[in-house]
């Protein structure tokens, strides 16, 4: 039953909730600094180096000053809704880390603790749902504030992200299609003994990485803050940690994505070679959060190249990418693959 | 009280607060956030009967889809509080007095239906497999009506909305 | 927990749907208003499915959900499109319609 839940479960469970969040901010943060050191090194500079060694403190010293800065509301804004809308942001970007394996079980005190917070059988669905509800953070920040540039930033981002949120679940299905569950546990359980999805499933993971990008805003499709012609986007008005919010989401969000991705498509916590292994189960679980990790970092790197690689799309072509390319190629991907899984059938 | 009857009564406070919110707020903007609130309690309620399946979809066809496309439109309008023309009050009463009535006569006729109590416990009724199954299995004609019908409403909302 | 709370709860939610048509003259409150009622049944369905441990109920909440995506698509254009003529979304200018 869904209710019957023991102390020691919920203590168990707190604490694997607080190392991930704990863990996906300090991410977060430290992606914001590899941003501008990757930046640096692709641009042939030298990027942040002042707070500490190589600059190793930056991301303390620019939280340290959102914090600190003054706070404006402007007058003609909705005050209780502008302070809703970064907070919407913030919470839905860390739910979805629920329901993501970082590692298979661990053996302590004589217990399996598995390293998930909830092994839902729906969890890809939960995954989507939450994603879908990001959305108001941006809507909800961008029209409190009662600016033209925010209105006209929050109503692109928000068509950019239900537009891009149908290709994402079309190009899911075909995997779903393959997988026979919506568990992510199950999912890489099932990539442990076999091929990774990625080789059943390359136009789908393009499909979905595409999507990625769109849903984290991130360049190239980065048209809600462009800030050549909507000076911020959806958060113009906004000072402060408000900010700090919006722009730390956006760090987790691509967190998480690559989380997601690796998970659904690269294996998740599984390593080549891990059962020929003679390790014991705990160290060959930490080896796995570790390959985890290692795979997501990856992933980071990725988003950060191409933002200083690619340059941003003009918003008509977005919604034809969108609209005339993605959804069509994920309908046939859909096709290809259930008419191949008919005929290996037989 | 066992936890999910605490739940159940939480959710059903809020649940009405919130419609009613949706009802009597002057500004449009308000009326949609409410109603999202209302539809997260039903996703509560909807976890509580163990229904999992339908608990996310309907957060993501509601909450996800639906209440943008509302939000949308009516930030695209930039209706506010001021604009909306107000019916005379005793337009308003008559309606109240017409809605309570129904209330009434619903609660009277089922007062004194014969009900049992629901089991608690997990069923597995809700979850995605079993459902699958009937949908694909007893329900596929209407399956397929209804994609058409999805169709001919995409259809219809461009021509609709098409300039011309 | 007895399955009439349930159905309270899902009466008073239609109810106060229905309040909601008749008072507001705002087209797109009115159409959440809908929305409202179509809730307060599909909550009943399920509470339904539970009780009698049926399935089918709860594909009908299914079917319930694509009608309501069907209906706002093409109801939101409508409403887009009388904004356009009118100006506004007051439901008394559509009696204009007879001239």
């Amino acid at each position: 039953m869904l209710l019957e839940i023991s102390a020691f479960l919920v203590l168990e469970k707190l604490i694997l909730v607080a190392i991930i969040l704990g863990i996906s901010l300090f991410i977060a943060m430290y992606s914001t600094y590899a941003e501008r050191k990757l930046a640096a090194f692709i641009q042939d500079r030298r990027g942040p180096n002042r707070a500490g060694i190589f600059g190793i403190l930056q991301p303390l010293a620019d939280g340290g000053k959102l914090f600190f800065k003054e706070e404006i509301i402007p007058e003609y804004a909705n005050k209780f809704l502008f302070i809703l809308g970064p907070a919407i942001f913030m919470i839905t970007a860390c739910m979805t880390s629920a329901v993501i394996p970082w590692g298979s079980t661990l053996h302590i005190f004589g217990k399996d603790i598995s390293l998930q917070v909830a092994d839902v059988n729906i969890g890809i669905l939960y995954i989507f749902g939450v994603v879908s509800l990001g959305v108001y953070g941006i809507m909800v920040g961008g029209w409190a504030s009662n600016n033209k540039y925010s209105l006209l930033g929050t109503i692109r981002a928000a068509s950019q992200i239900i537009s891009y949120e149908l290709a994402m679940g079309l190009s899911l299905i075909a995997l779903l299609m393959i997988t026979g569950s919506l568990s992510l546990k199950d999912i890489v359980e099932q990539q442990s003994h076999g091929v990774w999805y990625i080789v059943y499933q390359p136009i789908g993971f393009l499909i979905f990485l595409v999507c990625a990008f769109a849903e984290c805003n991130r360049t190239p499709f980065d048209l809600a803050e462009c800030d050549s012609e909507l000076v911020m986007g959806f958060h113009t008005e906004y000072s402060s940690m408000k900010l700090g919010f919006y722009l730390f989401a956006e760090y987790i969000n691509m967190f998480i994505s690559s989380a997601v991705m690796v998970t659904l498509y690269f294996g998740g916590y599984n390593f080549p070679g891990m059962h020929s292994l003679h390790v014991s189960p705990n160290t060959l679980t930490i080896l796995g959060v570790i390959a985890f990790f290692v795979k997501i970092f990856i992933f980071l790197f990725f988003f950060i190249w191409v933002r200083w690689t690619v340059p941003r799309f003009r918003y008509d072509q977005l919604m034809k990418l969108g609209w005339k390319m993605l959804i069509p190629l994920a309908i046939l991907n859909l096709l290809i693959t259930g008419a191949l899984m008919l005929y290996l059938h037989h | 009280m066992s936890l999910p009857t605490i739940l159940f009564w939480i959710l059903a406070v809020i649940s009405i607060l919130s419609a009613i919110g949706v009802v009597v707020a002057k500004n449009p903007v308000h009326s949609v956030l409410l109603l999202i609130v209302t539809f997260f309690t039903i996703t509560g309620f909807y976890i509580l009967l163990n229904a999992q399946f339908l608990a996310v979809v309907h957060i993501i066809v509601y909450a996800g889809a639906i209440m943008v496309l509302f939000l949308f439109v009516i930030m695209l309008m930039n209706l506010n509080a001021s604009g909306e023309p107000q019916k005379n009050n005793l337009v308003k009463f008559a309606g109240v007095v017409a809605g309570g009535l129904l209330l009434i006569v619903l609660v009277a006729a089922l007062k004194k239906a014969d009900t049992g109590m629901l089991i608690q416990g997990s069923t597995n009724i809700g979850l995605i497999q079993n459902l699958g199954k009937v949908l694909f299995k007893d329900f596929v004609l209407p399956f397929e009506v209804s994609s058409i019908l999805f169709l001919s409403a995409m259809i219809g909302a461009i021509v609709i909305g098409k300039k011309d | 927990m007895p399955i009439q709370n349930y159905i309270w709860l899902s009466i008073a939610l239609f109810s106060i749907g229905v309040i909601g048509v008749l008072i507001r003259r705002n087209a797109i409150v009115i159409f959440m208003c809908i929305e409202l009622m179509l809730n307060a049944v599909n909550l009943l369905l399920v509470a339904f499915s539970k009780y009698h441990h049926d399935a089918s109920a709860q594909i009908f909440v299914f079917f319930i959900m694509v009608v309501a995506a069907a209906e706002v698509s093409v109801g939101l254009a409508i409403i887009v499109m009388v904004y356009r003529h009118t100006k506004s979304v007051d439901v008394n200018i559509l009696n204009r319609l007879k001239n």
